[in-house]
């Protein structure tokens, strides 16, 4: 048998190229330059770093993160060291990661329109590979109010505002909790959106231990994620390409190859990574990276675009 | 979370079976469980409706803490007293690996915890040890009777001179022993000042070191970026940290 090619895992995302469809995703483990470089010298394909807002904040108390069994439950509570630091610590990331070929996304959030506008256009001068936009944080109601994705207009007026100060390629973050999640990536992208990540944490949830009756997490409600939302983030990327044929980071739940393999077959163009750093730490992207090739390898297909979307293709035979 | 498996990591509910007042700061919490873990791993301990923090096993069958009252949530756990219950997760991080026939342990304030759980294992496989318990003061010197009682060589040091040595601090006492003694190896864990301090002694005498460092952690199992130490996660990747020497 002739010798086969290694399968191409690049992929163009709005078009910064990545080495590979892995994407760290925002809010683990992405605070400091030396640790998004270590995730990038782990096998990610770009890091995006822990979404930075206008002023510093401490976050809820702990506890903040819990392992639950199937999956994660977080009320983190946006905890991040506000724009003046976040520009320094992006820059510094930016300046080990360049040299590593592996782009770096900066997630911003802010409690208004203006905040939103503002912080992007703080970090648009670091400057990241693209921008993304938090607008889905279910875990800061009780201060900042429903998030702007849960409102088609909301979310349009947002990405607008961004958009005319960014000169990245911008990504909205949509939220799985709401009805109808086309209709939120719709408005973003009318509005200039570039591409989608989807999903953010689903809920909020709770977990209650009965041994004393008290809600665990400080919060007492926090964003699921992890093994137990992967079948709605790959329905609603599903849904998105159905509808809208942008590149989406589809995230939420993946932890291993044939997970990446199932969010491209829906759509994605790339694959955020969050919770499954709890199953081998950073390294977990090199394992996926390979049993990603080794999929494509073993099935006979030469790069990720073969396999994109191909969901789509397959229907139902009439009845 | 482990790939699809059914395995939840939610704090457990044990029982304080008893408490020591040890030094005017430091209480001992022996607990009614066990946990199987490593000495220098540590558990996160919650107090529901306070906060989640966290601390070295000094033993883990039973689970035994030494806690060191520092703020508000040390202030609440030394006012919980027999019968009361807490909630740990863990054991979590990487703990001390044992090298050597002949083992130097510098303990400085509650440091002192996992090292005498350390301790405890090292004497059990027949290791010589020797200890040095640093404090501010005589009054804080921390579990000196433990030591001595499995079996280990003890020496202290105070910064004031009150324990009727010269008054010097930890890594010069260290210093001292290290070529008095001639260990094999050398195992710490104190305040970070000391830390660095004996990180450079063990480079300077090409002697192996564990040091046993903190952050400031949230979740403790390797995801929120809280407890970073250079690209390292105190939570995960520590708190134990190997130099060759
Ligand atoms: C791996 C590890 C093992 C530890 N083992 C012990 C032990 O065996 N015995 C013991 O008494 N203490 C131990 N600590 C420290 C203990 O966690 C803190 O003293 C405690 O969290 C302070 O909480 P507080 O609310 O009482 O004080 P605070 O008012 O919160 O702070 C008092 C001091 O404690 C530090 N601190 C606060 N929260 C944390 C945190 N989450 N992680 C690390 N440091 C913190 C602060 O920087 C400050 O210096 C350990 C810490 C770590 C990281
Ligand atoms: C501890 C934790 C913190 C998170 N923080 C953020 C954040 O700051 N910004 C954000 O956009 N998403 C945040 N998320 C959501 C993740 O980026 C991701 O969308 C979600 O967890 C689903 O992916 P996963 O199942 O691979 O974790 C966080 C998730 C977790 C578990
Ligand atoms: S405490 Fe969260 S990564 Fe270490």
């Amino acid at each position: 048998m002739a010798e086969q090619l290694s399968p191409d895992l690049r992929v163009n995302l709005c078009g910064v190229l990545l080495p590979n469809p892995l994407v760290l995703a925002s809010g683990i483990l992405g605070t400091t330059a030396e640790l998004m470089e270590r995730v990038a010298k782990n096998g990610a394909g770009a890091v995006t770093c822990k979404s930075c807002g206008p002023e510093p904040r401490a976050g809820h108390p702990n506890p903040t993160v819990l392992d639950w069994g199937p999956g994660l439950i977080n009320a983190v509570g946006l905890a991040n060291p506000g724009i003046d630091e976040a520009v320094e610590i992006l820059r510094e990331t930016r300046r080990r990661l360049q040299p590593l070929g592996v782009p770096l996304i900066a997630s911003v959030f802010a409690d208004s329109v203006k905040g939103f506008a503002e912080v992007t256009r703080r970090v648009c001068a670091v400057p990241p590979d693209l921008v993304e936009l938090n607008i889905s944080c279910p875990n800061v109601e009780a201060e900042f109010g429903r998030p702007f994705s849960l409102d088609p207009d909301a979310a349009a007026e947002v990405t607008r505002a961004a958009r005319a100060v960014c000169d990245r390629p911008l990504l909205v973050k949509l939220s799985p909790n709401v009805t109808d999640v086309v209709a939120i990536g719709k408005a973003v992208v009318a509005a200039g959106a570039d591409g989608l990540t989807a999903i953010n944490t689903l809920g909020p949830g709770m977990v209650i231990d009965i041994e004393s009756g008290w809600p665990i997490l400080a919060n007492r409600v926090g964003g699921v994620s992890g093994p137990a939302i992967r079948p709605i983030a790959v329905r609603i990327v599903y849904d998105l390409w159905a509808h809208l044929r942008v590149p989406i980071i589809g995230t939420g739940g993946v932890t291993c190859g044939r997970d990446v393999i199932e969010m491209i077959m829906a759509g994605a163009t790339a694959v955020g990574i969050g919770s499954a750093v709890i199953q081998g730490g950073p390294a977990v992207f090199s394992r996926i990276a390979a049993e990603v090739r080794d999929y494509l390898a073993s099935h006979g297909y030469a790069s990720l675009n073969e396999i994109r979307g191909l969901a789509h293709a397959r229907r139902h035979m009439e009845p | 979370m482990r790939d699809g498996t059914w395995n939840p990591e939610l704090p457990l509910p044990m029982t304080i079976r008893e408490v020591r007042q040890e030094t005017p700061a430091v209480r001992r919490f022996v607990l009614d469980g066990s946990l199987t873990a490593e000495p220098g791993q540590f558990i996160m301990v919650w107090l529901p409706g306070i906060d989640e923090k966290p601390f070295s096993l000094m033993n883990a069958q039973p689970v035994t803490l030494a806690v060191a009252e520092v703020g508000r949530f040390t202030r609440a756990m030394h006012q919980l007293s027999q019968g009361d219950r807490l909630w740990l997760r863990g054991p979590f991080g990487q703990g001390f690996t044992l090298e050597g026939r002949h083992l130097l342990l510098a303990a400085g304030g509650y440091g002192a915890a996992p090292l005498a759980f350390l301790a405890r294992r090292a004497r059990g496989e027949g290791r010589r040890v020797a200890v040095l318990v640093a404090a501010r003061s005589r009054q804080h010197l921390l579990l000196v009777d433990e030591f001595r009682t499995l079996g280990c060589e003890v020496y202290t040091c105070t910064d004031d001179g009150s324990d009727s040595q010269p008054p010097r601090l930890a890594p010069q006492a260290v210093e001292e022993l290290l070529t008095s003694l001639r260990p094999d190896a050398l195992y710490a864990c104190g305040p970070a000042g000391m830390l660095d301090a004996l990180e450079a002694l063990a480079r300077q005498y090409h002697l192996p070191a564990q040091l046993s460092r903190e952050a400031y952690m949230r979740c403790g199992i390797g995801v929120c970026g809280s407890c970073t130490c250079g690209d390292q996660l105190v939570c995960r990747d520590g708190p134990v940290f190997r130099i060759a020497g």
